[in-house]
């Protein structure tokens, strides 16, 4: 990976991965003909900040570096926003992206560790990944290691009992080596969050359950960046960044459309998808 | 061969059961339109709930609902209800012997490109274990609508075992269908074919093909899993010399496993072939891709019958 000097020029770099990681989604789920291009590109700047933005410590030689920072991808469904970052950071060959979701694809619909470098957990089934988090923050604190968690969340999503009940036990064993970002994009498949089953008030849900709260625009690499370094300062309890974005950002005719959730752009679609994510 | 989606049909049915009968309610968790009861809450919105994605609530909330005399269908995925709300449906339905009927929809490999979790071939397993509940798998849009006014007609809790897209037109619109009793699609003399779900449109066309080789094939379908039609099983058994069941389900706990419980019952020793999905975690692909890939499809029966009879 490239190492960029300043700050600035890190902002632009992650900028840039942001931009590829679009372009490979839209391809990616154009070229297999189903998949989530909505959940994955509303998280894409989100994960290009982790990846990209020296947040995560990870060696994609050596995936499973003991000391690696983990990253959960809770909401599987958004696995291509996960393939084009760990290809774009070279855990595996970026030709694998052209194979998402065919017969026999180690990219499956949704993320599977056994066949994929990088993936930490095969998730998928909503709910279950920040209780995979919090064990292995507590492991980490077990083994005296300093690594992080990572967790990304969906909005609907976090209608799961499970999330709650791992949220508990976070703060409980306080657990500030354990980061969750929520990808508030306000739509789940039936509609609006708010009007299918409504989660708010999230933030103060999360501060009721012991977490440190941050709330930020989940579009803005260099915001992000600097609330994920104060994520990790604090301590003694988890850190929950609720970061406000929009579903299928970057394509307009795809942006806050409940349509787009699980839905493939035809080729016509992908033109112009393409053609206003290169603009950019 | 024609094809008809078995979602869509299942959503229509759904709003034809509401129309029909005001007990009904539906449930489901944020898969209103990937379940098409998108029609039944346009047209019955006080008796449509989406609880959101929230599994175990919605089958606790679909209970609640049936001790008050509503008839729940909870509506959504194979896995996300026998799987992830398990004791729930365990507990709270079946324990109590309650009035829900759980339709679980993108069941076995069809959704075979969403990889393990959302693939689904331990839910009859599941549901088949479970005191009091009645398992069913229809095989075409035709049987799963007719299913789902049997299930509203049956008193107690039902599993209903969905696919998702188009699937090969077995029955026609109007054929009979009843909870409890198996259809013989076919005579034969030689082997019984036993199928459910998709699968039977694939033991026909194996039967076709071996009638050409000059084997004799009947075929039943066994669309209710539990209670198992013994009386068709016995049959089977004692009027032909090889059994041959064909699911798209673990070989371990679906159909193959409850004919050979029923066989074991009935004292009935004729040589029993399995086919389903091994006992692994399936590669992922497009469903006709994945289904050949594990031998889910005519051209294995064929050989699997040719290969099991010149062995007996
Ligand atoms: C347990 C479970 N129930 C249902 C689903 C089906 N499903 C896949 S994505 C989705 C909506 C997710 O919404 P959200 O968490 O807000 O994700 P995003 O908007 O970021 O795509 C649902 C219900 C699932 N994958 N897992
Ligand atoms: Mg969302």
């Amino acid at each position: 990976m490239q190492n960029p000097g300043n700050k600035e020029s890190l902002i632009r770099f992650i900028e840039q991965k942001a931009r590829e990681i679009r372009i490979d989604i839209v391809k990616m789920t154009a070229k297999a003909g189903s998949g989530h291009p909505g959940g994955s590109l509303s998280a894409a700047d989100i994960v290009a900040t982790l990846y990209f933005g020296e947040v995560l410590r990870v060696k994609p030689d050596e995936p499973d570096w003991p000391d690696r920072d983990r990253f959960v991808l809770s909401k599987g469904h958004a696995a291509p926003v996960l393939y084009s970052a760990l290809a774009g950071r070279g855990f595996f060959p970026a030709d694998w992206l052209d194979t998402l979701r065919q017969l026999g694809s180690p990219l499956q619909g949704h993320p599977d560790c056994k066949k994929v470098p990088g993936v930490e957990v095969s998730t998928g089934s909503l709910g279950q990944g920040l209780s995979m988090a919090v064990g292995m923050a507590l492991a980490g604190r077990l083994d005296q290691k300093d690594y992080n968690v990572w967790v990304l969340l969906g909005d609907g999503e976090c209608q799961e009992g499970q999330i709650w009940e791992a949220a508990m036990a976070a703060s409980h064993y306080k657990l500030d080596n354990l980061i969750a970002i929520v990808d508030h994009n306000g739509l789940q498949i039936d509609g609006r969050v708010r009007d299918v089953m409504s989660i708010d008030p999230i933030d103060d849900k999360f501060r009721a359950f012991g977490w440190h709260v941050f709330r930020v625009d989940g579009h803005r690499v260099d915001i992000l960046l600097d609330v994920f370094q104060q994520a990790l300062d604090i301590k003694g309890k988890p850190a929950v960044v609720v970061a406000d974005t929009v579903k299928g950002k970057g394509v307009s005719f795809m942006e806050g459309e409940k349509d787009w959730h699980g839905k493939a752009p035809n080729p016509g679609q992908l033109e112009e998808a393409l053609k206003q994510l290169q603009a950019v | 061969m024609r094809t008809e989606s078995i979602r869509e049909r299942f959503g229509l049915a759904m709003l034809e059961l509401g129309r029909r009968y005001p007990r009904v309610v539906v449930v489901t968790g944020d898969l209103m339109y990937p379940t098409q009861v998108h029609h039944f809450a346009q047209a019955y919105p006080d008796r449509f709930y989406d609880v959101g994605i929230a599994e175990q609530n919605m089958i606790g909330v679909a209970a609640g609902m049936a001790t008050c005399g509503k008839i729940p269908f909870v509506c959504s995925y194979a896995n996300f209800t026998a799987l992830r709300a398990c004791e729930q449906i365990r507990n709270d339905i079946c324990y109590t012997n309650l009035n829900v009927k759980i339709a679980g929809l993108s069941s076995g490999l069809t959704y075979g490109v969403g990889g393990p979790t959302h693939q689904s071939y331990e839910d009859l397993a599941t549901m088949r274990s479970m005191a009091n509940m009645t398992v069913v798998v229809p095989a075409d849009a035709n049987a799963a609508e007719a299913a789902v006014f049997a299930a509203y007609e049956h008193d107690g809790p039902v599993f209903l075992r969905l696919g998702r897209g188009p699937e090969p037109v077995v029955y026609d619109r109007d054929a009979s269908f009843t909870i409890g009793r198996a259809c013989q699609l076919r005579e034969g003399q030689d082997v019984s074919i036993i199928a459910n779900g998709p699968m039977v449109y694939e033991a026909l066309s194996a039967a076709e093909h071996l009638e050409k080789a000059g084997i004799d094939c009947r075929v039943y379908d066994m669309h209710t899993l539990k209670p198992l039609d013994l009386d068709s099983l016995r049959s089977a058994g004692l009027e032909t010399n090889l059994i041959v069941t064909v699911e798209e389900h673990y070989i371990i706990g679906g159909l193959g496993s409850a004919v050979l419980e029923g066989l074991n019952e009935l004292g009935v020793s004729t040589p029993v072939m399995r086919i389903g999905i091994p006992d692994l975690f399936p590669i992922i692909g497009p469903t006709n891709e994945l289904r050949a890939h594990y031998g889910l499809c005519a051209d294995n029966i064929v050989r699997n019958v040719k290969a099991a009879l010149s062995s007996i």
